[in-house]
């Protein structure tokens, strides 16, 4: 799967920024959500965007996804523009709120996409089944929305931005709401999806152990005016146990991605 | 996963047990609804006797008696309740079996209305089945394109901003008009261009009807979040698939609340437009003969026959309502 998927994708980086900038213009004046905000994710990385409330992270995934306009700089999807990339269906977007349809069953919820693009009818029944299985939720197809506990249903919603097999996957605090135990059990999924899949991931998240046992780089970012204070490589192997939270590695990153919070904070 | 949760109520509870539950659930029910009939039919026969008392003293004059004050002129000028507390006798006896009562007695319209719908043909010129239906034919049409109207209104007013801005004002006057003013207008406008019959009554309904099912309709079409849109948008849908897959099944709820207010609306149309044309088929028809020649009773069992028949067609569009929502998963 992961060859497929970066035989597909056109060469250099799946996302870049340039000095991107975006002011909203609001009642009580201009408020300056990203300042030249230089990045590049290649192919097949984890990417974490962590920092305080109102530093830019979901405005700078909505520009990503062609949802909000920048005002300044340039940024690409895939070599394209991010409005032409959101009609390319380039990537999935997983919103914080799990956001279901209550009138269609979890099943009917993954074919929504699939019924928009236009796939075959044996197309769509294939890849209902085999992302809800993705996900860990084979059985639950014709239940509805509120017949499944939140954690399921969030799964549910990132079954959907699956299911049309995009090579990038936007995630804005998928488990936000959720609490530790279930959030270290689907972090767990979601890394070993990305290790099946080959994916290119951003993910935004508030919390330092998540960004660090998820990413190959977290991106720290600092507010008013929204700006990424430090972007962090990690050298943590692909494969990881729950336990590598122990390790030493682990420990100096994430003091790292703190002092970086902190920095930001005091700066601003 | 079992399909009903421990806390549910009646869970745990065998078939039977189950079934005393829903009787009891019933039962906890019927007992006020029936306390509050049982009051207001009470209620309503006491107020025959003032009500009924001039008509009921002069009786008893005709026949002999002798009542206080002996001269009618005198009596005129007296209330209904001192006049049954002059003459208890005569105001109690004869209050609920006059001829053309003011206030007729319970009984009286319920034997009137089982006499003219089960006891008749239904196509007799004095059945109100027979003239329950023209009401209702013309309701239905009316209701048919008012909902038709507003429906394809709302859609048009969430779509364009243009529409927002130059239908709705309109739309909002358009119920500000007294319908006993406008109604005769579109009858008299209708009829001299050769139109009559249904078609007037049914524009009527339709311009009553119409409103709810717009302002229902366009907070249902508009229901949906800014992140139920959005996501939508990083699929790349068209203004169509929007409307389809989101819009228009968020919009069900909204829409069913909107129709049923407007099934009456419609009835009240119907009934309206057949004022004032002095009709002589409909529940309009017996309502204005009824007072034209002072059959109280005649009245009073078409305003029960209207009330009934809006309660069934509002009953009926909920059992529509419950039956799809279900179906939709969108009730439990
Ligand atoms: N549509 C909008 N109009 C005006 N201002 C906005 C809009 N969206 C976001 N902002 C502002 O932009 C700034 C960044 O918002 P953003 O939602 O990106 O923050 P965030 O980092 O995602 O915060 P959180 O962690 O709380 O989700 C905030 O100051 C916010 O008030
Ligand atoms: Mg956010």
């Amino acid at each position: 799967m992961q060859a497929t998927a970066q035989g597909r994708a056109p060469a250099g980086s799946v996302v870049e920024a340039k000095a991107l900038n975006l002011t909203f213009h609001t009642n009580d004046g201009p408020v300056h959500a990203l300042k030249d905000v230089n990045l590049a994710v290649e192919r097949g990385e984890f990417v974490s965007f962590i920092g305080p409330s109102g530093c830019g992270k979901t405005t700078f995934l909505r520009c990503v996804a062609g949802l909000e306009t920048p005002t300044g700089g340039s940024l690409s999807v895939n070599g394209l523009d991010p409005d032409a990339a959101r009609r390319a269906r380039a990537y999935g977007y997983v919103f914080q709120a799990a956001g279901l349809y209550p009138w269609r069953t979890i099943g009917g919820n993954i074919r929504l996409p699939l019924e928009i693009m236009g796939f075959s009818e044996e197309e769509k029944k294939r890849r209902v089944r085999d992302t809800l299985a993705l996900v860990d939720l084979d059985g639950f197809e014709n239940k509805y929305p509120w017949q499944l506990s939140g954690g399921m249903q969030q799964r549910a919603s990132i079954a959907r931005a699956l299911s049309f097999d995009a090579d990038l996957l936007l995630m804005d605090e998928p488990f936000g709401a959720l609490d530790e135990i279930v959030r270290d059990r689907l972090n767990e999924e979601l890394l070993s999806l990305w290790a099946r899949t080959g994916k290119t991931m951003l993910f935004v998240t508030h919390s330092i152990p998540e960004a660090v046992y998820l990413s190959t780089k977290i991106v720290v970012m600092s507010p008013r005016p929204g700006r990424i204070s430090d972007v962090i490589d990690s050298p943590l192997p692909k494969e990881r146990p729950l336990d590598i939270r122990d390790s030493r590695d682990f420990i100096d990153i994430a003091h790292r991605v703190r002092e970086g919070l902190r920095a930001g904070m005091e700066a601003a | 996963m079992t399909d009903t949760p421990l806390s549910a109520p009646g869970a745990g509870v065998g078939r039977s047990g189950r079934v005393a539950l829903w009787l009891r659930g019933a039962g906890g029910r019927i007992v006020p609804v029936l306390t509050v009939i049982a009051a207001l039919i009470a209620l309503w026969y006491v107020a025959c006797i003032p009500m009924n008392a001039h008509q009921s003293v002069l009786l008893a004059e005709r026949s002999g008696a002798e009542v206080t004050p002996a001269a009618a002129s005198e009596r005129r000028n007296m209330g209904g309740i001192a006049l049954s507390l002059r003459n208890p006798g005569p105001a109690l006896s004869a209050a609920f079996a006059q001829d053309r009562p003011v206030l007729p007695a319970p009984h009286q319209v319920a034997v009137e209305l089982w006499d003219s719908t089960a006891g008749m043909r239904p196509t007799s010129k004095r059945s109100l089945i027979f003239h329950g239906w023209i009401t209702l034919s013309a309701t239905l049409a009316g209701f048919a394109v008012g909902t038709a109207l507003g429906i394809l209104l709302a859609v048009g007013i969430v779509h364009s901003r243009v529409m927002d801005m130059s239908v709705m004002p309109w739309a909002i006057v358009s119920q500000t008009i007294p319908i006993i003013a406008i109604a005769p207008m579109i009858i008299v406008v209708l009829y001299s261009v050769g139109v009559q019959g249904l078609l007037p009554k049914a524009v009527i309904s339709a311009y009553l009807s119409f409103f709810p099912v717009v302002v229902g309709m366009v907070k249902g079409l508009r229901s949906p979040d800014a992140m139920q849109l959005d996501l939508l948008r990083t699929y790349g849908a068209t203004g169509g698939q929007t409307f389809w897959k989101l819009r228009l099944p968020a919009s069900l709820p909204y829409l069913f609340a909107s129709l049923k207010i407007g099934v009456a609306a419609s009835l009240i149309g119907a009934i309206v437009g057949e004022l004032p044309t002095g009709a002589v088929r409909g529940l309009g028809a017996r309502l204005l003969a009824g007072s034209y020649y002072g059959q109280t009773v005649q009245i009073w069992s078409a305003l029960f026959a209207a009330a009934i028949l809006a309660a069934v067609l509002v009953a009926i569009i909920a059992g529509i309502e419950r039956m799809l929502l279900r179906r939709m998963g969108l009730a439990r």
